[in-house]
């Protein structure tokens, strides 16, 4: 343990748990403000599935980083004008529509890249660019302030949603239909249009998680997030659909996964208890959504479709 | 009626998505279709492989698809059947179809096949890696002996460490991983060096794996190896760090030409022929094979555009010498 405890040590695995937490992080907030809106996307997974392709793709073929972060939008923009027509325009059940987006971004990125790559081949990576003076802060600097540009756009996104889903027409719209759809109508809130917004804005940061995923790794390969988005829509819950608690989540998961993966390259954890190990993160949120079930409350309209009376 | 049409066009556009979905998921695994002839082999039988990642993964599949090729025999495949249940049933569907010999590429396709086989006697199944055919008699069994290749990487690793401490990667502590990583750790502590072993718990978690390289990078590794199909990410880290990779299952050389040193490779094909023969001779199943590297079935490969020491690969052929004649006991 003693290792463990050396600043070096912990400051690399606070880098890696923030780099860990970032994918996480966009994509929940993303999903915090669909699900504000009183939508539940079960398709994030599916849409960082696809977004992760057409970015590795992209920057495979083209060699800019650029060019793959707007492929992943674009992505994200048709997944969600495809999920917003049918959840919004259909009032289809959302847990089955999101499942459906869900596999179809899981099975036609892994068919796209078996036909148009083939084997795994590494592409240039997100590079890592230090805060001036922060980073040079010995040991602390690198750790907190010396990371890829989509990083710290994660960690700014914080406050931004943050304000504005608290202190803007927009975001107070998108509270309103998400809480009480019949009574925001009435009021003149057009439920569809602000519901569409929100979907798109959530499908447009899965996209951006995905592609911040794929540039950060360099590589890409079929199921490259093993369940990433089902953690951030689960993140979205344990935060409690506040901007401030998702990223508390997503930096808790992040964390205690870089900190098993420290701790088993030192042997603190014994190779008997590896796999169990592995699961701390899941158990974790587990555990942290048991505790908050009985304390926080979704939104009242979430998963009901809208229909005007 | 209003609302009853409504409803209905919402049925159908949730089917046509649905379908869509599936179509997309059933298509992920290429299904090769076309293929099942022998294209310039001896034999007449024809082949089908069911394996979990894609066919040219530089790992794990990809070992057992250039196995089959290079007997010139052209299989239909059905790959990236991660979900056992989905490979259970591409199995069942080329048993049905007639192929006469079904390759389940995966240790965890055995209890599907314990079900499978037995209603498909005239067929061959081929399963690995596994050690043992569960009793059945149209089962062969094959699995590597990647320990020894392991133990080779492991004397190289050592000799090439400056650190004198080691990383590996691994995805859970299982089948032929385990085995390479154990004779790796045996070869390289042979060398004096430390290994440091971190099972990440899964087979696909890139991420993990990149930040599990990262981690021993920390811990002053300054050589990195590892299994699976997740270790592209590990690869991606030592390339970016410019650390020396030692590779198994097939020439990772194209994921990172710089750092790769060697690769453990695959001969599948050796065991695969005798077991044509055997078929041939009637005998459809009821043996396990292992491929090594006194029958040629492993096979250390190196990479050109890595500046060996030439010392440190005469080590390793004199290490490969050793294993086969058995005066270095790679076992773990």
């Amino acid at each position: 343990m003693s290792e463990f405890l050396t600043l070096t040590v912990i400051m690399a695995t606070i880098a890696s748990g923030i780099r860990l937490a970032t994918p996480y992080l966009i994509a929940a907030l993303g999903e915090t403000v669909g699900q504000r809106s009183g939508v539940l996307n079960l398709g994030v997974d599916g849409v960082m599935q696809l977004s992760a392709f057409f970015a590795y793709w992209t920057v495979l073929e083209t060699q800019n980083l650029i060019l793959g972060v707007l492929a992943a939008l674009a992505v994200g923009l048709i997944m969600g004008l495809i999920y917003a027509v049918v959840t919004v325009s259909f009032h289809a059940t959302q847990g089955i529509s999101g499942i459906g987006i869900f596999l179809f971004g899981l099975g036609f990125s892994d068919l796209m890249f078996q036909r148009q790559v083939g084997t795994p081949r590494p592409i240039k990576q997100l590079q890592e660019y230090g805060i001036p003076f922060l980073s040079d802060i010995p040991q602390v600097g690198p750790a907190l302030f010396e990371h890829n540009l989509l990083t710290y756009a994660a960690f700014l996104m914080v406050p931004i949603v943050a304000w504005v889903m608290r202190s803007t027409t927009f975001g107070m719209n998108v509270r309103a239909v998400g809480e009480n759809p019949q009574a925001a109508d009435s009021l003149g809130v057009s439920v569809a249009r602000t519901r569409y917004a929100a979907i798109l804005i959530g499908n447009t940061m899965a996209a951006i998680a995905g592609a911040a995923l794929v540039l950060q790794l360099g590589i890409f390969q079929p199921n490259l997030t093993q369940g990433l988005g089902f953690i951030a829509i689960a993140l979205v819950y344990f935060g409690a659909w506040r901007p401030v608690g998702v990223m508390g989540g997503a930096l808790l998961y992040g964390l205690v996964n870089a900190t098993v993966l420290q701790w088993k390259a030192q042997g603190i954890i014994p190779r008997s208890a590896s796999d169990i190990a592995a699961m701390a993160p899941a158990v974790l949120t587990i555990i942290a959504l048991v505790v908050l079930a009985g304390r926080v409350r979704p939104p009242s309209a979430l998963t009901r479709p809208f229909t005007r009376h | 009626m209003n609302n009853k049409r409504k409803s209905l066009s919402i049925m159908r556009l949730l089917a046509l998505l649905l379908s869509l979905a599936m179509v997309a998921a059933a298509c992920g695994g290429s299904d090769d279709a076309g293929g099942g002839s022998v294209a310039e082999s001896d034999t007449d039988l024809t082949f089908a492989i069911v394996a979990p990642s894609a066919s040219d993964d530089l790992a794990f599949t990809q070992s057992m698809v250039d196995a089959v090729k290079a007997l010139g025999i052209e299989p239909q495949i059905t790959d990236g059947t991660f979900v056992v249940e989905e490979a259970a049933s591409a199995i069942r569907g080329y048993a049905d179809d007639g192929v006469n010999v079904v390759i389940a590429h995966g240790t965890q396709y055995g209890a599907s096949l314990a079900e499978i086989a037995p209603d498909f006697p005239d067929t061959t199944f081929i399963w690995g890696t596994a050690t043992d055919t569960q009793g059945l008699d149209n089962v062969f069994a094959y699995y590597p002996e990647a320990n020894e290749g392991g133990y080779v990487n492991g004397v190289m690793a050592a000799a090439l460490t400056n650190s004198g401490v080691i990383g590996v990667v691994g995805p859970v502590e299982a089948g032929d991983a385990v085995a390479y990583v154990n004779g790796f750790a045996k070869g390289a502590e042979a060398g004096g060096a430390e290994v440091n072993i971190t099972y990440t718990g899964s087979f696909g978690d890139v991420a993990l794996a990149s930040e599990a390289a990262q981690a021993h990078l920390t811990n002053n590794a300054d050589v990195l190896t590892g299994s699976a199909q997740m270790v592209v990410g590990a690869v991606t880290v030592a390339t970016g760090e410019g650390v020396p990779w030692f590779g198994t299952q097939a020439n990772q050389t194209p994921m990172g030409p710089d750092v790769v040193v060697a690769s453990q490779v695959y001969h599948w094909e050796v065991v695969l022929e005798q077991m044509i023969e055997e078929i041939e001779g009637g005998t459809l199943g009821g043996k396990a094979y292992a491929v090594t590297l006194e029958n040629g079935g492993l096979e250390i490969e190196y990479n050109d555009g890595f500046d060996l020491p030439d010392d440190v690969k005469a080590k390793a052929e004199e290490t490969i010498a050793g294993i086969i004649d058995g005066s270095i006991d790679a076992g773990v």
